[in-house]
């Protein structure tokens, strides 16, 4: 089937599923520990094509390129850094054609995960090296025919101006869509709240933003609920781990069920996102579930954190979040700004 | 800046006590070239290199610690102030070798084989030499090999092994199993940490302990030099 623009096919359907983990299904297919899942597009190309009919069989309204470390910041780890353009416009192609294969409307965005660097001025990367180098990928996924740029698991607001401008640049038509990884005491790493990301969104005007990746469902949401109350008109994106990893004979596995995975999905729309779908350790058969669960689904109340918790499980992170969840630092509040509470400042200026 | 910043404070005009803690609040604040002076101004005043270290500029480094872990600080700032403990740091490390002072204890540190994450990774390594660590930071993308040949030239008291993506992670338990052939297994004490873990897949490779953060990992390596200087002398 012809393929048809996100903002159409979402004002028909009013939510979407997107696809499952990568990494974890391209293991199953013995990608090796280390070895740059890119390069696949390449050497192993009807691997990337049964990742990608795995998904759309499950249900997938969008999927995602094989191509989350395409930037010649990751690439050059292995020497490929000179191959940004033809893995990444591949990877785009080999999306393309599965989606066109499929019976109904499946989009295809064009993976952008981060550098792997830090960005001036906490770190080394200057802005402009980095518009450069997400610039050149992403002119790669838009040849090779994306239908939006979804730049992921982002840690650094530097780094998100970064991409969004090397988005527009390079590929101006093409709608963008931003997710954070929340991981650290319900924040990113690089300490950007959920409520941040929405007023970026809004600065530099998202088809839709969210969180992805991050210790599972419940976190997850819990950043969900944020987001959509800070702005709720937007297109939200869900896309949680299968919960946590383990490690199993040698073998990587995630907490998260099946089961767990439609119940995430229900209350991920109760929260309000629009964009749902999984990260890490979610299989074809996760994503299916979740395609049961969201099927004909009418969004109930908007569940609240302890609800969450009730019935995917206890948070993994120690937060700010409002909730009766361990202990809270003095004046930790949401709402200060600085977030350091009640340490004695006197800080000198130059 | 905030309100009650107070402009162009003379740190000379503090006395020795005043000092010592407006040095651990600039380092929170990652002001690198007021502790680098604060320290100097020490020094003249004929304070001794370790008395500094513990008395100034580690209790700030613990409460970088201390924020970083619970959620109060991030990335972004506890990276400016190791920096400027790391200034610090150069300036007594002469010093502190000069007058013989114990040393606290050696790690040698790495991202693991496939693995380009050096975030958190450097995060550590800055905390641990914060907290007078002598630190071999072996950068990213190390295989077993080289683990052992830094382990056997050094001779670490700790190894700490970093991986962000669950298709690095099993990589930390080859090392492990290197180390068993090589008999140093338990010469040494192997944390790991990064995104991705927990205290389960620690266990299940073979670690000695899963450190969530760089706090973590400092307050870790501590206890384990403290049972390490308590056992018997073989």
């Amino acid at each position: 089937m012809s393929r048809i623009p996100l903002a159409d096919l979402m004002e028909e359907r009013g939510w979407l599923l997107a696809d499952g983990a990568t990494g974890t299904n391209l293991f199953m297919k013995g990608l090796e520990s280390g070895y740059p899942p890119e390069l696949w597009n390449d050497e192993k190309p009807d691997v990337i094509r049964w990742l990608h009919q795995g998904f759309v069989d499950a249900g997938s309204d969008i999927i995602l390129t094989n191509t989350f470390g395409g930037n010649r910041f990751r690439l050059k780890l292995h020497e490929a850094h000179a191959r940004v353009r033809e893995l990444n416009e591949k990877a785009a192609k080999i999306a393309g054609e599965i989606a066109e294969k499929a019976d109904r409307p499946v989009v295809v965005a064009g993976s952008v995960g981060p550098t792997g660097e830090i960005f001036q001025p906490a770190g080394t990367l200057a802005m402009e090296e980095g518009v450069e180098g997400f610039a050149e990928q992403i002119a790669a996924l838009a040849e090779g025919g994306v239908d939006v740029i979804w730049i992921e698991t982002m840690s650094a607001r530097e780094e998100v101006e970064a991409a969004v401008r090397a988005a527009r640049q390079a590929a101006p038509d093409l709608p963008v869509v931003v997710t954070m990884s929340f991981d650290t005491a319900g924040r990113t790493m690089m300490g950007i709240r959920p409520a941040d990301l929405a007023a970026l969104a809004g600065e530099l005007d998202l088809y839709a933003f969210g969180a992805n990746c991050g210790t599972g469902a419940p976190d997850l949401l819990a950043s969900v609920l944020e987001m959509t109350e800070a702005a709720p008109d937007a297109i939200v994106v869900a896309k949680a781990n299968a919960g946590v990893p383990e490690f199993v004979d040698g073998d990587i596995v995630y907490s998260g069920t099946v089961e767990l995975a439609g119940a995430y999905a229900r209350m991920a729309r109760d929260a309000g996102a629009r964009i749902i779908g999984g990260c890490c350790g979610n299989t074809f058969e996760h994503v299916a579930a979740m395609h049961r669960a969201l099927q004909g689904y009418e969004p109930g109340q908007r569940p609240t954190l302890e609800q969450v918790v009730e019935k995917l499980g206890p948070l993994q992170q120690e937060t700010g979040h409002k909730c009766a969840h361990g202990h809270h630092h003095g004046g930790n509040g949401d709402d200060d700004g600085s977030g350091r509470g009640g340490r004695r400042r006197r800080r000198r200026r130059r | 800046m905030s309100d009650d910043t107070q402009d162009d404070l003379d740190l000379r005009s503090l006395n020795d006590e005043e000092l010592a803690e407006q040095i651990g609040d600039d380092l929170y604040d990652g002001l690198k070239d007021e502790v680098v002076e604060g320290v100097g101004i020490l020094l003249e005043r004929g304070w001794d290199p370790n008395r500094i270290l513990n008395d100034a500029l580690m209790p700030g480094m613990d409460i970088v610690g201390d924020d970083f872990r619970d959620g109060i600080l991030f990335v972004p700032e506890v990276l400016l102030a190791a920096n400027a403990m790391k200034a610090a740091m150069e300036v007594l490390r002469p010093l502190l070798v000069e007058t013989g002072a114990p040393k606290i204890g050696k790690m040698v540190i790495g991202t693991v084989k496939g693995d380009i994450h050096d975030i958190g990774k450097n995060l550590v390594a800055m905390m641990m030499e914060g907290a007078g660590f002598e630190v071999v930071n072996l950068g990213i993308n190390v295989d077993a090999d080289q683990f052992l040949a830094a382990i056997d030239e050094h001779q670490p008291d700790i190894l700490g092994m970093s991986a962000l993506l669950t298709t690095t992670m099993p990589y930390m338990k080859t090392v492990i199993e290197a180390l068993d052939r090589k008999g140093v297994r338990d010469d040494i004490v192997v944390l790991v940490g990064g995104a991705p873990l927990n205290a389960d897949f620690a266990k299940a490779i073979g670690a000695d302990a899963y450190c969530k953060d760089a706090a973590v990992a400092v307050e870790t390596a501590r206890e384990f030099m403290k049972r390490r200087h308590n056992m018997p002398a073989s």
